[in-house]
């Protein structure tokens, strides 16, 4: 496989970048230092490349139908101006891909895909929007995206934007607009667990936008962020990621997404059988949050669990967390283990070590 | 990048420092700042034999998870028990502060492996 780079590249080799290899392309790891980064997003604001995103149009008279036979949440419910997050699933339940969709209109959606996922999303969409009067198109290459996150992310997009309707955004609204004179889609979402805003831009722009927000948030605290902040604040809010935490061997109910399985949804979906199925006979195994309860290093993705001397499920996603200031991990147990307290040993590089599952989200905003 | 000029060098990035036949070791700045911040260090125990080119510890940052190296083989004489509470010192100073254990030398010959400065700052290229 090619390894693609973003139309940031230069711009962040310029400025030091450290760069790893993931979903096919070549990403900034880390600028200044993974936990400065970590910590800038969570007391005053970050700025990421996820230009690797994959994005995708339906349109048409069918979009709707279309839309909703792909993924298990409820578009109908969208608005014009809003998105919504939802898991794209198979006939068995498991899961395609996870991903948000924006409503352009009745008949236009606009939908975020993971990079890794791309060319499975593509084809498995594709495919069924034969099936509906729908245009069907991959936009990836028309578009860059930046991820500004943080508490002082609004007062930096206000610097950069005369349209003040963008930076009042609620959650999960999006707008398309002016910002230091750049045509871009905004919208408040993230995976970072702050507030703050993805920014769609035409390629050849995103260096322009970057160095703008930079210029605009530095006096903020912003501070340029890479993959490892990315990866360590979505565990701390425990959002998943897909390939580590969710894939296609485990459903939207193991993996505690059933909140965005709308079983009552006007339109049928793919998968719909089954999760009815798997709810009503409850999941076999969940996704829950684990510390460590003696000092040790962190678990890492597909680290034994025990029950014991009995091997019961896997670490999928651990790190050191930069908030708390200690290993956390998620992973997949037999649902009678998942109960916050109950005890379990990790094979950390051929050492069992204590540890218990906990309440999660590990970091709540405004509480550490 | 910071290189004493009176240290022996590996190519896995661990320093050495002899006095007598006494080898003090730790890991080079190069090495502290492709690992990042660091959180966690696995110290070998002291009274075991470690043996040169074998994993003797591991090294954990926020990012990943890195085996220590011995660059010699000998006895474990001693080991730095404060970077357990504060591992962050092989970032902030990896060739005093931060050193790692001790080793007491069991074979000269394995001096003549390792590296001199500027074979190091060559092997880094």
């Amino acid at each position: 496989m090619t390894t693609r780079r973003t139309p940031l590249y230069a711009l962040q080799a310029s400025r030091g970048a450290k760069f790893v290899p993931f979903a096919g392309w070549e990403l900034p790891v880390q600028f200044s230092g993974l936990v400065a980064e970590h910590k800038a997003v969570r007391e005053a604001a970050g700025l990421f490349d996820v230009s690797h995103m994959g994005e995708v149009r339906i349109s048409g008279p069918d979009a709707l139908p279309a839309v909703e036979m792909l993924v298990t949440n409820e578009v109908a419910r969208l608005e014009d101006g809003k998105a919504l997050y939802t898991v794209m699933c198979v006939g068995n339940g498991g899961i395609v891909d996870d991903l948000i969709i924006y409503r352009e209109s009745a008949h236009s959606y606009f939908l975020c895909i993971n990079a890794g996922r791309r060319e499975a999303d593509v084809a498995h969409m594709a495919a069924i929007c034969k099936k509906y009067d729908v245009t069907f198109e991959d936009l990836s290459e028309n578009y860059a995206q930046l991820a500004l996150q943080g508490p002082k992310a609004k007062a930096i997009l206000q610097k950069l934007t005369e349209d003040a309707a963008l930076a009042d955004l609620g959650a999960f609204s999006w707008k398309d607009g002016t910002v230091a004179g750049i045509h871009v889609r905004v919208a408040q979402t993230g995976y970072t667990g702050e507030h703050g805003y993805e920014l769609y831009v035409a390629p050849a722009q995103a260096s322009a936008l970057w160095q703008a927000i930079v210029d605009a948030g530095v006096p903020y605290g912003l501070l340029e962020c890479g993959l490892g902040a990315r990866d360590t604040l979505r565990l701390e809010v425990k959002y998943p990621l897909y390939g580590n935490d969710i894939d296609l061997e485990h459903n939207a109910y193991e993996a505690g997404l059933g909140w965005v399985v709308k079983l009552n949804k006007k339109h049928d979906f793919i998968g719909k059988e089954a999760l009815v199925a798997i709810k009503a006979a409850g999941p076999a195994r969940k996704w829950v949050g684990i510390e460590m309860l003696e000092k040790s290093g962190a678990p890492r993705h597909g680290y034994a669990i025990y029950d014991g001397d009995r091997e019961v499920g896997v670490v999928t996603s651990g790190t050191h967390s930069p908030s708390l200031g200690k290993p956390i991990a998620v992973g997949y147990v037999p649902s009678e283990m998942a109960a916050v307290g109950t005890p379990l040993f990790i094979d950390i590089r051929g050492k069992r070590v204590a540890a218990h599952i906990v309440k999660t989200p590990f970091y709540v905003r405004g509480e550490s | 990048m910071s290189l004493p000029q009176d240290l022996k060098y590996s190519k896995e990035h661990e320093w050495v420092r002899m006095a007598g036949d006494v080898a003090t070791i730790g890991i080079t700045d190069h090495a502290q700042d492709a690992l990042g911040d660091v959180v966690f260090v696995e110290l070998p125990e002291v009274g075991s034999h470690v043996v040169a080119g074998a994993s003797c510890g591991s090294i954990e940052s926020v990012k990943a998870v890195s085996d220590l190296y011995a660059p010699v083989s000998g006895e474990v004489l001693e080991v730095n028990d404060t970077l357990t509470d504060s591992p962050e010192t092989l970032n902030s100073d990896p060739y005093k502060a931060g050193w790692i254990l001790k080793v007491r030398l069991a074979n000269k010959a394995d001096l003549d492996a390792l590296l001199d400065a500027a074979g190091y700052q060559a092997h880094l290229g």
